[in-house]
């Protein structure tokens, strides 16, 4: 905005709202264009993740005894505590959205904190898990290290447990980031009903990281 | 206030200088921390030809290296990094984002009617996600070169030594700054179009970035991901891609050219849509089959998801997987051969001017057919095998990428000049180089479909010496190509030494909505939000007039 | 409901409020019992390996669409944001599907004395550890030939 909003004084439209930017006509074109930007990039993270996915299909499919005895290595209960704990920060989260669009600041607020709090006890869930992995050896790659039976087996496995559950930690550990953020910004009153567009968009943001994690779930810790 | 709008008859005559995007605000820091546009669109133009002359520097090494069957200057392990970089810098710094990061960022705004882009600051983020990829890129040259080829084909690229795990860190980046800019023109498409135009009075030139733009977000990531697995085999070796670890080395084929086989339309889209708009206006008619040209864009960008298995036909791809990918690599002949028809229905009784612009719209007209029948001939898998990784192939993408995109690209150039900057070059140097061009492309690239069609292998740095006249042949020609470049090159930048905006408002007398503001434009584009009067082609209408507020300044 | 005007006025992208909190508490707690469900289906045995999976992807698939359609309100919005997934989507599927079809039609090609994957049971030695009898990068000079590809 910097240079832009140096010029924009002889704009004609001078007197519009602080959070429209010069080149929109109106705070619902804005809206909308944002929505759509949002949702082109939650496109290219769906693919992002895709190759992955599709790699574990395949590799499934060639392996599929070894993935069926790798797999006893999670623990179940873990992985759907982890769920059950995403699922709430996702109704957390669509409840901030609900309370930024009908003003209620104090529920926005109360509401950020709880996705907050979910998704540090899903990391810190994660954190155990991995350094159980750990200690078993069953690090990925060049660090595999594991002496158990089915050893050989479970290589391939745990190089996707350990590239697409990281790639997925990463992206909730920037999800708090910008939760964060959000709060911040929330308790100075940024936004109210009629601009929560950033809200919004970390919504539909944190409901992606949610939806890939309901795939990973069942792929991951309840193959039988 | 600025809705007081006047009329300024500029069409011709020299217009005193006004103040403007170049030169309001005209600090280095202004400059830098951008988020106008059409700034963005120089600084992308200055940087991709900066690699397009380095990478075309690299490519004349080579072929001064093959002029003799035996080493001249150069070792193998030499010839295989400078081809490499060749191909990367060319592929991912210079031709992704060429056209649609430098003349898409600067003109598609100006023809929807609209004061920037939708996200001005994802695209200045854009921009310095290049050049971060970029400076990685650098670093993995000067730190010993890669010598994978632009494929970064496993198990090759996992074992082989020097700083392949960088490079593909920059791709993986570059990628970034791709889907950011294909991120921006979607919503802009979407949400910013002047009050009047519908989707089928947008200019074609839309319609082809737009096509682009799709393909940028949806194929982008999956190089990403590809990039990082990669790189992940390299260092941890994971085992995805590695047989003896139980992995696929051919499924990093696939993964790798379900991006990069949309990535040719990536790089052809944008230099069809640059045609679809220079050849109306220069044949003064209204586009024949707007429709046809605009929907074969986008099914061109669909078809193109379809066909990547046409790249591994000698790969250890299953029969059937090879045969279905033939079959549908043939569809991909029908969207272009639509836009080839309804170009020549265009130009078919128009009157016809032959200024530098519709030359190279003209070349890319011949070569573009001649590079899309030989990739039919590829596509067919009997012929493929006999012709896989010959020169025939090398002249086949050339034909495409240089012939196509790149003849496009400066076209494009060389009709929006007037508009970036003001000032008009000099038509005759430039006409001179334009055929200098097509001729040096012609001789570089037609003796490669001949010896490559004899069983000449690329990327060899030594050869049997029955190929040497059509080598000689090539390099002579390659320094033609070179010559005409830089000639070129010299025409544009030899007109920003006029002190006038000398240019008009409209000197193509163009119907798009970028020629109703000055030129130069100024920093908010226009006065005023303009309204849609009339098609994009229609040329009953007299163009309407740049308007300016309270005169020029 | 006082805001609800409000927001019509201002701010354009909230038309009508869709959702609130009951629907949302609906939509949690079947997503709740669904991951239950899945959980249970796994202790079962349907027979054959893959159809487990298929059930669980089944029943993962109806929980991502009652996310996308309550949570990501695409029940609510423009058609345009829907496309955009549904379009992705087919995309990853047409991803899988070419990649898939190779690998499941390939003449076997593998030479008559192969004894499967290194890593495959019954092929590697007892001794594990970074860098311990693993595969590394053939030494230079016994290079393989520069990769074959083309376009």
């Amino acid at each position: 905005m910097s240079s832009h909003a140096v010029t924009a004084d002889h704009d004609s439209h001078a007197h519009h709202d602080p959070n429209l930017q010069h080149h929109f006509a109106e705070m619902e074109q804005q809206f909308e264009c944002s929505k759509i930007g949002m949702w082109l990039f939650l496109a290219t993270e769906v693919l992002l993740f895709g190759g992955l996915f599709v790699g574990y299909g395949l590799m499934q499919g060639q392996h599929p005894e070894a993935f069926k005895s790798a797999h006893h290595h999670l623990d179940w209960r873990m992985g759907a505590l982890n769920t059950i704990v995403l699922l709430v920060s996702s109704f957390t989260m669509v409840m901030a959205v609900w309370s930024a669009q009908t003003n209620n600041q104090k529920a926005l607020i109360r509401n950020l904190i709880l996705t907050i709090g979910c998704a540090c006890t899903f990391m810190v869930v994660k954190y155990f898990e991995y350094s159980h992995k750990y200690h078993e050896g069953l690090l990925p790659g060049a660090f595999y290290s594991y002496t158990g039976p089915h050893q050989n087996a479970e290589f391939v496995f745990f190089s996707f447990y350990f590239m697409m559950t990281g790639l997925h930690g990463i992206h909730v550990t920037a999800g708090i980031v910008v939760l964060c953020y959000l709060l911040v910004q929330a308790r100075k009153g940024a936004y109210n009903a009629s601009y929560y567009t950033p809200i919004d968009l970390t919504g539909l943001y944190w409901h992606l990281v949610d939806l890939i994690w309901i795939y990973l779930f069942p792929l991951f810790y309840l193959i039988s | 206030m600025a809705n007081t709008v006047t009329s300024s008859p500029t069409k011709t005559g020299t217009a005193p200088p006004h103040l403007n995007y170049l030169t309001e605000n005209n600090t280095l820091k202004a400059w830098l921390t951008t988020v106008d546009h059409k700034r963005l669109g120089l600084m992308y133009l200055g940087a991709v030809m900066s690699f397009f002359f380095i990478a075309g520097a690299l490519a004349l090494l080579l072929r001064l290296e093959l002029l003799t069957p035996k080493q001249d200057f150069m070792d193998s392990a030499t010839y295989n990094k400078v081809f490499t970089l060749h191909g990367a810098i060319m592929v991912f710094l210079f031709i992704i984002p060429s056209v649609p990061a430098a003349l898409g960022n600067f003109v598609l705004p100006l023809m929807l009617g609209a004061k920037d882009v939708a996200f001005p600051r994802l695209n200045l983020a854009s921009f310095y996600v290049y050049c971060t990829g970029a400076v990685m890129a650098l670093v993995a040259i000067i730190g010993g070169g890669v010598d994978t080829g632009w494929t970064f084909y496993t198990p090759y690229s996992t074992t082989t030594e020097g700083p392949v795990g960088l490079m593909a860190m920059a791709v993986f980046v570059l990628g970034f700054s791709s889907i950011f800019t294909g991120i921006n023109f979607v919503a802009t498409v979407h949400k910013l179009r002047a009050p009047g135009m519908g989707w089928f009075q947008l200019p074609l030139f839309v319609w082809g970035i737009y096509a682009t733009a799709l393909i940028q977000v949806l194929a982008t990531p999956v190089l990403g991901i590809t990039a990082v697995l990669m790189v992940m085999e390299r260092a941890f070796h994971i085992g995805i891609f590695d047989a003896r670890l139980g992995g696929d080395p051919v499924l990093f084929q696939h993964f790798f050219w379900f991006y990069s086989h949309p990535a040719v339309y990536i790089m052809i889209l944008p230099g069809m849509a640059i045609i679809s708009d220079i050849i109306p206006v220069f044949s003064k008619k209204t586009m024949f089959g707007y429709r046809a040209i605009g929907f074969s864009s986008v099914s061109i960008a669909f078809i193109g998801f379809l066909v990547w298995g046409h790249h591994m036909f000698t790969s250890g791809q299953s029969d059937l997987a090879s045969a279905i990918f033939a079959f549908l690599t043939y569809l991909v002949a029908i969207p272009s051969g639509i836009k080839i028809w309804n170009w020549l229905a265009t130009m078919y009784q128009g009157s016809i001017d032959l200024r530098t612009p519709m030359l190279y719209a003209m070349s890319f007209l011949l070569l573009f057919a001649i590079g899309g029948l030989t990739g039919l001939y590829l596509g067919a898998i009997s012929v493929d095998i006999h012709l896989h990784d010959t020169y025939f192939v090398v002249a086949h993408f050339h034909y495409v990428m240089m012939g196509g995109t790149v003849i496009a690209f400066i076209g494009g150039i060389h009709y929006w000049w007037p508009k970036m900057f003001g000032k008009m070059y000099n038509e005759k140097l430039a006409a001179i180089a334009c055929w200098l061009v097509f001729i040096g492309f012609n001789v570089t690239f037609l003796n490669q479909f001949m010896m490559g069609s004899q069983g000449m292998p690329r990327r060899y740095w030594t050869y049997l010496p029955e190929f040497q006249r059509y080598h000689v042949g090539s390099t002579i020609g390659s320094w033609i190509l070179g010559f005409g470049l830089v000639m070129a090159a010299g025409v544009l930048l030899a007109s920003l030494r006029k002190k006038e905006y000398d240019a008009g408002d409209n000197p193509w007398g163009a119907r798009t909505m970028e020629w109703e503001t000055v030129s130069p434009p100024i920093t908010h584009n226009f006065e005023g939000q303009p309204v849609l009067r009339h098609g994009p082609y229609d040329f009953r209408v007299e163009p309407t007039p740049a308007t300016v507020a309270g005169g020029r300044h | 409901m006082s805001q609800h005007t409000h927001s019509h006025d201002s701010h354009g992208g909230g038309h009508h409020l869709h959702g609130g909190p009951k629907v949302y508490g609906t939509v949690l707690a079947a997503l709740l019992a669904l991951t239950l469900i899945t959980i249970g289906a796994s202790k079962i045995d349907f027979g054959s390996p893959s159809a487990n999976v298929i059930i669980a992807l089944v029943i993962a698939t109806i929980k991502a669409t009652i996310v996308a359609l309550w949570f990501m309100h695409l029940k609510y919005d423009k058609p345009v944001n829907g496309m955009i997934f549904a379009s992705t989507l087919f995309f990853l599927a047409l991803f899988f599907a070419y990649p898939y079809i190779d690998t499941n039609s390939r003449t076997d090609v593998k030479p008559s004395n192969w004894k499967g994957p290194a890593y495959m049971p019954d092929s590697g030695s007892a001794v594990r550890g970074i860098g311990a009898n693993f595969p590394v990068a053939p030494a230079p000079g016994t290079k393989p030939v520069a990769p074959a590809e083309h376009h």
